[in-house]
């Protein structure tokens, strides 16, 4: 069986925070305690949608230390393929779902002098749960969030109401902007930088830290990219012996499920590394989404990451 | 069942010794008559009834007696509890995973009581009845990780993850096959694996780390590795060299029965879940090869395996000068009748010694 352990759970609040995103809360249906987690850590959250079995990974952003529930924030991405759909339109309070135990892919230094917290949109969901495990230890940090708009602004009004001093808030529409090279020229040794959010934003984070002569390790980040649909592809599966179709709206990591074949996989973000590929044959182009491979294997055509990179050609064989 | 505890040394006279109980349930490392190295992990989730894989962290007859040798290390070398200042957290992550598993897995031996953050933990075979504040460093006689190691058998590292590495940053080791906290603390995985001879040729450690950096919560991994001991010592570290080095010259044909000791390590993976660190524990086994021979599979196996094993081998692990003597003393115990795979006894089924 891949991935982490699984947690039945029922889903006992859905919260709409605003137009985007709504919030879900999940408690254990056999009772007890959940596993505690550390600041950062996401679960993947499985959706069966009819046929289809989807496995999303969202951020915990509830106290890591509260063991009585989970509480997870889904922005709605229309043009997606269907993931956040299902939690904002089927999904509903006392419905029962499967969730995998905590994995951390962004977890604090706890070295760090002090953390600065820098979020875009959605991506403000781990820092919550950072932010209380940090205010527990009396850890020092600092957090930097940019929204579109007020209304879009999730967890501002928390935020700014129990952290006034820690928290800065910049709003797109009102032409504000993080004044990043003033912001990490200032900043205490033994600083250490996180940022989460959409990837232009953690370029830039990273771009600009690296030219400032930040360490490489006193940098850290997270973009969960979820699998973008494309065109339908054929793919064969050399170990198992299998051909299989992969549909628009699936993933190459999903038709593989599908096809009952046991592959593993933790992050189904392009993150984690596990569910590295070999290719033996192919004739196409390779779609490469993932942060995992470095360039020059993103060119070499001999690995592919299946849950969120694509095909398009004639021909595709995997060792799997 | 309830365990009788020894009372026993692990120095001086050496009076450590294993029942018939504990010889049938030792960990024998070698599943066929050949030994390489290999990334020989799989699930930590129990086992056959009785044997060392049972529980989460076994508890054997050795117990009482190796927790006061391990006091005994500490009070000559305080530098063998180290734990650098943000492994705190893991240390009371480590606490919270030994006081919950010991209490469930051995409930007549061990009480947690937990009402929020006040805990009340009983452990009778040491005498120990604490009440304390969790996370709450100054409720309690040592740091989390000490005064919990201070009570569990076997080594503890305690690696911190990142930067895609594990870093040995915290531990409590004083039973280490010849290897110091002190020296590694602080290094990242491959550094304090450089010393190991044809594993990095193999690619043994690459693949290792990438296991050792994806072991999710709830999902323990374990292995069996192994080295030979000339008397029961559970400290032989390098600080402690000019004492046990010696006794290697002292094996005749007449003692090495008694004297020479397999060494067998389980080490244990464990996910800690509110610092993301992993706990390593390295818990010692120790057999003689007298006892050893009571199970004739044991006795053809070992035989073999001693003798084909490369010397690069047999060198890093300190016995290549007295291998010559082993092999005359443990022929005597292989009729060259074959063997039965994995690593059981098999005392029912396994035909006795046909010479």
């Amino acid at each position: 069986m891949s991935g982490a352990e699984k947690i039945a759970v029922r889903v006992t609040e859905k919260a709409a925070l605003n137009d985007l995103v709504t919030r879900f809360r999940f408690e254990p249906v056999a009772g007890g305690l959940l596993p505690t987690f550390s600041g950062g850590a996401h679960t993947v959250v499985e959706m069966r949608d009819g046929e289809i079995t989807r496995l999303n990974p969202y951020s915990l952003m509830s106290d890591p230390f509260d063991q009585t529930a989970y509480t997870i924030s889904v922005r709605r991405d229309d043009a997606g393929r269907g993931g956040s759909l299902f939690m904002h339109n089927q999904v509903n309070v006392g419905d029962e779902m499967v969730i995998s135990n905590p994995v951390n892919l962004f977890s604090l230094d706890l070295r760090a002098r002090k953390h600065l917290m820098i979020a875009g949109g959605i991506g403000i969901t781990p820092f919550l749960a950072q932010i209380k495990q940090l205010d527990r230890a009396h850890g020092n940090w600092e957090l930097h969030y940019a929204c579109r708009s007020e209304a879009l602004g999730s967890y501002v009004d928390y935020l700014t109401a129990t952290h006034p001093n820690d928290v800065n808030v910049y709003y797109d529409d009102q032409d504000q902007a993080i004044d990043l090279e003033n912001l990490l020229d200032g900043q205490p040794l033994g600083t250490h930088i996180y940022v989460c959010g959409p990837k232009g934003m953690i370029d830039w984070v990273r771009g600009k830290a690296a030219e400032l002569g930040w360490p490489r390790e006193a940098v850290h980040y997270e973009e969960f990219l979820a699998p973008k649909p494309g065109k339908p592809f054929e793919v064969k599966l050399a170990v198992s012996n299998k051909v299989i179709q992969v549909g628009e709206q699936e993933s190459l990591l999903e038709a593989i499920e599908r096809a009952g074949v046991d592959a593993p996989y933790l992050c189904r973000g392009g993150a984690c590394g596990m569910c590295e590929t070999r290719v033996i044959d192919y004739a196409g182009n390779f779609i490469h989404r993932d942060h995992w491979l470095e360039d020059e294997e993103h060119s070499s055509g001999e690995k592919i990451m299946p849950c969120v990179s694509r095909f398009e050609g004639k021909t595709l064989v995997l060792d799997r | 069942m309830t365990i009788q505890f020894n009372d026993e040394t692990f120095r001086e006279d050496y009076s450590f010794h294993n029942s018939e109980r504990a010889i049938k349930r030792f960990p024998f490392p070698f599943d066929n008559d050949s030994y390489m190295y290999a990334v020989n992990m799989e699930q930590h989730r129990g086992g056959p009834p009785d044997s060392v894989y049972e529980k989460r962290f076994d508890v054997d007859e050795h117990y009482v007696s190796e927790m006061r040798d391990r006091a005994m290390v500490l009070a000559d070398d305080p530098l063998r509890c180290q734990s650098l200042p943000h492994m705190t957290l893991a240390g009371w992550d480590l606490l919270e995973l030994i006081m919950v598993s010991k209490s469930e897995d051995y409930p007549d031996l061990f009480e947690l009581h937990r009402d929020g953050d006040q805990w009340h933990w009983i452990n009778k075979p040491l005498g120990i009845d604490d009440r304390f504040t969790f996370m709450d460093e100054t409720t309690l006689p040592y740091g989390p990780m000490e005064y919990i190691t201070r009570q569990a058998q076997g080594d503890f590292c305690v690696l911190d993850q990142r930067d895609d590495n594990l870093w040995m940053d915290a531990g409590t080791v004083t039973t280490q096959a010849d290897w110091s906290l002190d020296f590694d603390i602080g290094m990242n995985f491959f550094e304090w694996h450089a010393p190991v001879p044809l594993a990095h040729e193999k690619g043994i450690f690459v693949r290792a780390l990438k296991f050792l950096l994806n072991i999710q919560q709830g999902a323990p991994a374990r292995r069996l590795n192994w080295t030979l001991t000339v008397n029961p010592l559970l400290d032989t570290s390098p600080e402690n060299y000019h004492k046990w080095g010696v006794q290697k010259t002292t094996l005749t044909p007449e003692n090495i029965g008694s004297k020479q000791h397999l060494r067998v390590e389980l080490q244990t993976f464990f996910r800690l879940p509110r610092s993301n660190a992993l706990v390593f524990p390295i818990r010692c086994y120790l057999c003689s090869f007298q006892d050893l021979m009571t199970a004739p599979k044991w006795g053809r196996r070992l035989h073999r395996v001693i003798r084909d094993l490369p010397d690069e081998l047999a060198t890093y692990k300190g016995f290549i000068d007295n291998r010559p003597m082993m092999l005359d003393y443990l022929s005597k115990f292989d009729d060259g009748l074959p063997t039965s795979n994995g690593i059981w006894p098999e005392l029912d089924t396994e035909p006795p010694l046909q010479k």
